[in-house]
């Protein structure tokens, strides 16, 4: 199992064919209480770099981009009730859907966790 | 995240107690402000309105008038500071009782709002007005308030100082260690006060629903102010993120956003600022605008909304409920109160009124919204009780 990012801040945790999405700590760290969240329809197909989901805090909307191709298979029904899991646990609880990853080596264009973190230093 | 390098940025004379708060700091109306403190503006909000938020509004623009002959006779003196003024913006200062605040607007010869203000008397010194105006405009403000003034009165500028706004239900018992005479102002009254060796002009107002206080202070004070108010455990700091929620829960216009030089008095629904005297008189700029539109309909007026789903913010379309779209959002965001969206827009009369069943525009998508009363959370301003 591995984890990939964007420097948009998201990012996939990739479980075989899948991957599971959503914000890095430090994004909803920068974007503050987290007040709704606009989930993609289950089945949509979205090409790297689509937008996919979008996460409202009180000021702002921010959009939130596919890290790579693929078909949503699943999304987290429990932010509609409950935006602020992503603060709370953005890597887990929080995750935002799930994606039938289309073509693996996109995964090799993405930062790995060193390189994320030196972007967000 | 694009931003002007932090030295073309003014700071106020609180900035190293926001840093040291941990506030986040971005750039606003030429400032540097903290947007947030570490608890995040979901929990300021919710502390101010339970108990009291202080908030650095050092940005603004706060600025005496007076005038440079006074003759000793109070009210004549008032009526001739007054009288400089009057001709600029749509409300009573005449009338003003000594140590009054007023809720007033600059009006352009088309009856479009300049900006939004408070023109307050002084309740000692003859002559004298206390005016304060928003950040964003108060250069052309204060040369449009000198130039009025002419060789009859000085305008000076107070906002090389500290402004600050203790706002909440419990502002009223923190203000009262630092001034115990600030807690028996009526709403809408100032004073000085003497406070360590220094003045300190406080009013009983504030742009968020709630009782409060703005407090005037030289820049060498503020921090000693600000320590002496947050010492109290009442007391938390407060960031901008917070006030423009607060306020657009109060459904309380903000310039710039809801209000700018195309939109009348009337439009914005504050014709409550214009005053029975001015109004018989005819006697402001736009006048002939301003009061077609309060005795027929203007094309449009400021409505409350509700929102289902996602916020809509400044710029979102309005849409009737067939789909067409009739107005925009000026202000929109997530009521942290209320735990639901809510917004203030522009539409016309015919959609204006409480339960109107409209739609908003969010990314593409047509959500339902309905206008309702304002404000949204119900003021709590203080109310002397009569006396019997």
């Amino acid at each position: 199992m591995t984890t990939k990012f964007t420097p948009d801040h998201e990012y996939i945790r990739v479980e075989g064919s899948t991957g599971i999405v959503g914000i890095t700590p430090y994004a909803q760290e920068a974007l503050g209480d987290i007040v709704f969240v606009e989930l993609p329809a289950v089945g949509k197909v979205l090409k790297k770099g689509d937008e996919a989901a979008v996460v409202e805090s009180v000021k702002a909307a921010s959009e939130i981009y596919a890290p790579v191709s693929g078909t949503v298979t699943e999304v987290n029904e429990t932010l509609s009730g409950e935006p602020g899991l992503i603060n709370a646990d953005p890597e887990a609880k929080g995750w935002i859907y799930k994606i039938a990853i289309a073509d693996a080596g996109e995964l090799d264009g993405l930062l790995d966790s060193d390189a994320y973190a030196e972007l967000t230093l | 995240m694009a931003q002007s390098p932090a030295e073309t940025l003014k700071t106020t004379p609180l900035i190293a107690r926001h840093i040291a708060a941990g506030g986040r700091m971005v750039p606003f109306g030429g400032y540097n402000l903290p947007v947030q403190y570490p608890s995040g503006i979901m929990a300021e909000h919710k502390w101010t309105r339970e108990h009291a938020g202080l908030f650095d509004v050092s940005h603004m623009g706060p600025s005496f008038l007076v005038l440079n002959n006074p003759s000793g006779d109070a009210e004549a003196d008032h009526a001739a500071v007054a009288a400089l003024i009057e001709p600029l913006i749509c409300g009573d200062i005449a009338g003003l009782k000594p140590g009054q605040i007023r809720y007033t607007m600059l009006l352009n010869e088309t009856g479009g709002v300049i900006d939004d203000l408070m023109v307050a008397r002084s309740p000692k010194m003859p002559g004298s007005l206390y005016v304060v105006v928003n950040a964003g405009t108060k250069d052309n403000d204060f040369a449009l308030i000198a130039a009025a003034a002419g060789d009859t009165a000085k305008l000076t500028r107070a906002d090389n100082g500290a402004l600050l706004a203790l706002q909440g239900p419990e502002a009223v018992l923190a203000i009262a260690a630092l001034a115990p005479g600030a807690a028996e102002l009526g709403f809408m009254n100032y004073a000085p006060f003497e406070w360590q060796g220094t003045t300190l002009v406080i009013g009983r107002c504030g742009y968020t629903g709630e009782d409060g206080f703005e407090i005037l202070c030289d820049a060498n004070m503020a921090e000693a102010v600000w320590d002496a108010l947050v010492a109290d455990e009442r007391v938390r700091p407060i960031g901008l993120g917070a006030r423009d929620s607060l306020r657009l829960e109060a459904g309380l216009p903000l310039y710039g956003h809801d209000l700018n030089e195309t939109v009348s008095p009337v439009e914005a629904d504050l014709g409550f600022a214009l005053s029975k005297r001015r109004r018989e008189a005819a006697d402001f700029p736009g006048a002939a605008r301003i009061l077609a539109e309060r005795d027929g309909a203007p094309s449009r007026i400021r409505v409350g909304l509700i929102v289902e789903g996602a916020p809509a913010r400044e710029g979102a379309e309005i849409l009737d409920a067939s789909g067409a779209a009739v107005g925009v959002v000026t202000s929109g965001g997530f009521a942290p109160t209320l735990g639901r969206a809510i917004a203030l827009g522009f539409v016309p009369p015919a959609h204006a009124a409480v339960g109107s069943s409209l739609q908003v525009s969010v990314r593409g998508r047509a959500q339902t919204a309905a206008v309702v009363e304002t404000p949204f959370v119900p003021h709590t301003y203080f109310r002397k009780p009569k006396a019997s």
